[in-house]
């Protein structure tokens, strides 16, 4: 007689725990051929508000680290997920419906792109910063800063890679993130937060919600506390363009959908980083 | 928490807030004197409260200057201001070269400016050396300008104590009415504040009047192009005044830079606060490198802005020159015919 | 004793050859509006009217947009960098040699003093054209990309605050990356934004490379919302940036904004205190308060807060305000019986809420508008007065005793525009300037301005970068800010 697997429950992730829905709901998520796989937790609003106050908490700390043990941390994350490598090529094979082959290459690209960002912490602000020769006796410098709590809609299709691709170069800046998984394949990105649990990540930086996009993302597009909006996992153009308009509402830094479908084993170069950074200028007279 | 001179209204509770310069202005106060006694009672005290002053920022004062300097004073305003400017001069010989023959002239030009306009008013005072003294004097009889020698081993002050006392008692015993004294840089630079001060306070003494007359006035030079910053111009000059100068000067004109714009703002600003902290009021006097009339009406600009038009008299403040007389004259000429004067019509100092 | 007091020193408003009617300047030629609507504008110091100015409707813009496009695709962005860039230094050269002429305008027509457009406006309107001209041939080196391109049709948007200095922050980038413009500038304050359409037939600047559309809110709502534009650069309102953030949702368009702002002016017991009082007086008063960072709140830690009251006074006393054509006026005329009454009426919102308003005593005109210098103590965060913009020469007195309780009170606005800071102790300064959330921190100095840097805030006070490198990011491909 074969052994009955211990099933894992799929929950939230918010605030450094682990939590069910507040609202008690959740659904069901089917492999690529059509058969159960598990039941994720199904956001609601309030799940979103808990999940904006957690990201806004951990907003201070993680900013005010060094940018040196930012890197660090998110090596470890790559390390982290190094070690779990197997456990996730089988979730993003079964989610995804990919072949082992290619799903073990979707999972290296995960770790390394971590291993990518993590070196960018402490360098960022070299490349994008800048020493201002202005015309007067001022020393003026221009440094990057994180724009805050940022609400990402993480693509649908790569559940993984993708989700990766898009929380990294929010969160090595110094923001912290509220994150809508892929709705049809959410069950990586919650292993993904178990990974980032054990990582020395502080809690709120990375929370991630699952469920209906077009549920809860108008709730992060209108809040106030949110100072940004990723709306790459958005791919209907009229709830686009609806989210980006609410975001319009305390002038949030929208990144819009991609116009053609992103390869995201592709060099992402550094537009994703910087869409999320402010730019600061500070003069100080130079005398005696 | 900044050394403070107490309030001169005390109130419990308040004076802890309070910095030197808190202290509500008050005309019938006597003079904080027990706590300048205090502050000016140890080196290390003394030395406190000089740090203690707010610092100057370089960039921000000399930028605050540059746009008084844009003030455009024309017609009427122009006209008052080249009138007190003539009567604020301090006009000077301070060569090697001086003759009695020279001083006598600098007497007759300082009384009228301008021979051929009995309402150009007369200069201040004239400024010499000590050995001159008396060749002005008596050549000053009856005439209201008044008679400043310099002292304290003139330009750099590099002399014994008792030679500084000796010199300043003869300028005034053979008539000076005021004394301009160098103080010693090299003290100061050292930190040695203590010593500076007790300096000011001894030749402050020599300058008493030995016939029972009024006491001559006391002008501190602290030669600022050796202290090179607003910091420490600022800390001379409350050095100066702690010790009972009764104007703060510039330059000897023997260093360069002289008088500049931002280093009487910053002066002007210390003559402000004191009176406001103690009551008593002390003049200005830059000195040396003010040629232009443009130049000292940039500086009467500064002082009405600064320290206000309490200042705006030739008692509280005076120009250090020789060469501006006549750019002064040559504009008031201009001023008064509507046509450009000429050097040729005015006399050679 | 007769007092210093100084003449009038009124510079020649000859020199700024005011027409008495404007037209449209749409590929190149100045052209009447299509529907031959037309406008005045006056001057805010007299209410004299100095010229009709026309008032474009969508056919105007619709010309305009065209004409920007078909010299785009088929003049600028082909045009060689280096050939651009000799184009921005010709414009650079003319402002020059028109300066005086454009400091009268500008302060006829704005009622700001003559002293700050000759010696703080025009001079960087200039200098701007200067330093983005020499960036035309070296996009390439900017780090944002191998091959930047520009984005196409630029709609611009400017206020009446830094009329002409507004529009060099908007054309010398767009122009320099290979973008052609449609710009319209604000409707109080249109006349030095004309005259530059001149400068641009003086260079014999392409037709249609810079087009001028004046008008009101309702011409800058078509040219925002045009199809045929690609990017929308604006700087204004809080209120008005929403609504054109609002109106690009779902398109390609690109967008920046330089909005509104409530900045803190914090100064510390060990501050240079008689430069931070300039800088207190130049951060509010300067440009009469209408300035989107203006250190409109004044943070003092409660040690010093008696004595920098009464300097701060002391010093308001000697503000020369009136004729804004008098080389003597400190502050000038409030630009527009609307702001006027923005002003009076958060003034007297100030009042009824408890604060205590102190006006620098001083005689105002007649005729025109006019606001005294003015303060308010007794303000706490809660006052509208302490949150909302005035946008006039109105400061916010508010105190404080530890750096952290400066910092949470600084932050505590929806905008994040500047900051002042005043010690000093360095390490508290780059302290401060870390935790403070403002897109430009002026430590020890305020309002200082320069086209090598970059100017821009965070949070409601709008997003993306004019000035230095940075500012090239707004108007090429794929880069951001």
């Amino acid at each position: 007689m074969t052994r009955l697997a211990v099933r894992k429950t799929y929950k939230l992730f918010v605030g450094g725990a682990f939590p069910r829905s507040e609202s008690g709901r959740s659904y069901a998520v089917y492999d690529a051929e059509g058969a159960f796989l598990a039941n994720a937790a199904l956001a609601s609003r309030k799940d979103a508000r808990d999940a904006v106050v957690a990201a806004r908490k951990a907003f201070g700390g993680w900013s005010g680290r060094t940018a040196h043990n930012r890197g660090q941390i998110l090596y470890r994350i790559a390390e982290m997920l190094e070690g779990r490598r197997s456990q996730f090529v089988d979730e993003v094979a079964a989610g995804e419906g990919l072949d082992r082959d290619r799903a073990q290459g979707v999972v290296d690209e995960s770790i390394d792109r971590w291993v990518w960002y993590a070196g960018w912490a402490d360098k960022v602000a070299q490349v994008v910063g800048a020493s201002n020769p202005v015309a007067g006796p001022y020393f003026d410098f221009s440094v990057p800063e994180p724009t805050g709590v940022v609400a990402v809609v993480a693509p649908q299709d790569s559940s993984l890679l993708g989700l990766v691709s898009v929380v990294a170069p929010v969160i090595v800046t110094g923001n912290t993130c509220v994150v809508l998984a892929s709705e049809r394949h959410p069950l990586p990105a919650i292993t993904l937060a178990e990974v980032l649990a054990t990582s020395d990540l502080p809690g709120g930086v990375i929370n991630i919600l699952t469920g209906n996009a077009a549920e809860v993302a108008p709730w992060l597009a209108s809040h106030m506390d949110v100072n940004a909006l990723d709306l790459t996992g958005v791919d209907d153009q009229a709830q686009a363009a609806d989210l980006e308009r609410a975001a319009a509402d305390n002038l949030k830094r929208v990144t819009r959908p991609p116009v053609r479908r992103p390869d995201w084993t592709a060099d992402p170069g550094l537009d994703r980083l910087t869409a999320y950074l402010e730019t600061k200028t500070v003069w100080h007279p130079i005398g005696i | 928490m900044k050394p403070r001179l107490c309030p001169l209204d005390h109130e419990p509770g308040k004076a802890l807030r309070a910095t030197p310069y808190t202290v509500p202005v008050s005309t019938t106060a006597a003079p904080a004197g027990s706590q300048i006694a205090e502050i000016t009672s140890s080196d290390a005290s003394l030395r406190r409260f000089l740090a203690g002053l707010p610092g100057v920022d370089q960039v921000g004062a000399e930028a605050r200057v540059a746009t008084l300097a844009t003030r455009s004073i024309k017609t009427s305003a122009k006209a008052f201001a080249l009138d007190l400017a003539i009567r604020m001069i301090d006009l000077t010989t301070l060569e090697g070269q001086d003759t009695p023959g020279k001083v006598r002239a600098l007497c007759a030009k300082a009384a009228h400016p301008d021979p051929a306009d009995p309402t150009c008013p007369p200069v201040a005072a004239i400024c010499v050396y000590p050995d001159l003294v008396p060749v002005a004097k008596d050549a000053l009889t009856g005439s209201p300008v008044h008679l400043a020698s310099v002292a304290t081993a003139f330009p750099s002050g590099r002399s014994s104590l008792d030679v500084k006392v000796r010199e300043t008692a003869d300028a005034v015993a053979a008539g000076a009415d005021e004394i301009d004294m160098v103080i010693d840089r090299g003290a100061f630079l050292a930190g040695g504040y203590s010593e500076v001060f007790e300096e000011i306070v001894a030749i402050k003494r020599a300058c008493v009047s030995p016939s029972g007359g009024p006491n001559a006035h006391l002008k501190v030079i602290l030669e600022t192009g050796e202290l090179v910053t607003y910091d420490n111009v600022r800390r001379a000059s409350w050095l100066a005044m702690l010790a009972g100068a009764d104007f703060i000067k510039t330059s000897t004109g023997k260093v360069s830079p002289a008088a500049t714009l931002p280093v009487t703002l910053v002066m002007l600003e210390a003559v402000r606060d004191f009176r406001e902290a103690t009551g008593r009021q002390v003049g200005v006097k830059p000195a040396g490198g003010i040629r232009t009339a443009k130049d000292a009406i940039r500086y009467l600009v500064l002082v009405n802005e600064t320290a206000g038009e309490d200042w705006l008299d030739p008692d509280w403040f005076r120009f250090g020159a020789s060469s501006l007389l006549n750019d002064l004259l040559m504009q008031r000429t201009k001023l008064r015919t509507g046509r450009y004067a000429g050097p040729d019509y005015f006399t050679l100092d | 004793m007769p007092t210093f007091e100084y003449a009038p020193a009124p510079e020649s408003r000859d020199v700024a050859r005011v027409r008495s009617a404007y037209s449209l300047f749409i590929n190149g030629e100045f052209v009447e509006p299509t529907d031959g609507r037309r406008f005045k504008t006056v001057s805010p110091a007299s209410e004299e009217v100095l010229a009709e100015v026309a008032q474009a409707g969508e056919e105007d813009v619709d010309r305009a947009v065209a004409a920007a496009r078909q010299a785009y695709d088929r003049i600028w962005s082909p045009m060689p960098g280096r050939e651009r860039a000799k184009y921005l230094y010709r414009i650079a050269r003319i402002i020059q040699e028109r300066a005086r002429e454009l400091a009268v305008l500008e302060s006829l027509d704005n009622g700001k003093p003559i002293r700050e457009s000759r010696d703080v406006d025009i001079p960087l309107v200039a200098a701007h054209f200067f330093y983005y001209a020499g960036w035309a041939d070296k996009l390439q080196y900017a780090g944002l990309g191998a091959d930047p391109r520009p984005l196409g049709v630029a709609a611009q948007v400017i206020p009446w605050n830094f009329p002409l200095l507004m529009l060099a922050w908007k054309i010398a980038p767009a122009l320099a990356c290979g973008n052609t413009v449609v710009l319209k500038p604000a409707e109080t304050t249109p006349l030095t934004a004309l005259v530059f359409a001149e400068i641009c037939q003086q260079a014999e600047l392409p037709p249609g490379v810079v087009n001028i559309l004046t008008g009101d809110g309702e011409t800058g709502q078509a040219l925002v919302t045009h199809d045929g534009v690609d990017k929308v650069a604006f700087t204004g309102s809080t209120e008005v940036g929403k609504a054109i953030a609002r109106s690009v949702a779902g398109t390609h368009k690109h967008v920046t904004l330089e909005l509104g702002g409530k900045a803190a002016n914090i100064v510390f017991e060990d501050a240079p205190l008689d430069q931070a009082v300039e800088g207190i007086v130049n951060g509010i008063f300067f440009n009469q308060g209408h300035v989107c960072c203006a250190g409109s709140r004044l943070l003092v830690q409660e040690s010093i807060y008696t004595d920098v009251l009464s300097r701060l006074k002391r010093r308001m006393g000697t503000l020369r305000v009136g004729d804004p054509l008098d080389k003597n006026t400190d502050v000038g005329a409030i630009n527009s019986p609307q702001q006027l009454a923005k002003i009076r009426m958060l003034s007297d919102v100030g009042e009824s809420e408890g604060a205590d308003r102190w006006s620098a005593p001083c005689e105002l005109p007649e005729h025109g508008y006019w606001f005294p210098p003015t303060i308010f103590t007794g303000v706490s965060q809660a006052h509208r007065i302490a949150r909302e913009e005035i946008f006039g020469p109105v400061l916010s007195v508010l105190t404080f005793r530890t750096p952290a309780e400066a910092v949470e009170k600084a932050n505590n606005t929806p905008y994040g525009l500047s900051a002042g800071v005043w010690t000093d102790k360095g390490s508290r300064i780059l302290w401060m300037a870390d935790k403070l959330r403002a897109g430009v921190v002026w430590a020890n100095t305020f309002n200082q301005f320069d086209p090598a840097s970059p100017f821009g805030g965070f949070k409601e006070s709008g997003y993306g970068r004019e000035g230095g490198r940075h500012g090239l990011s707004a108007y090429l491909s794929g880069a951001r800010a």
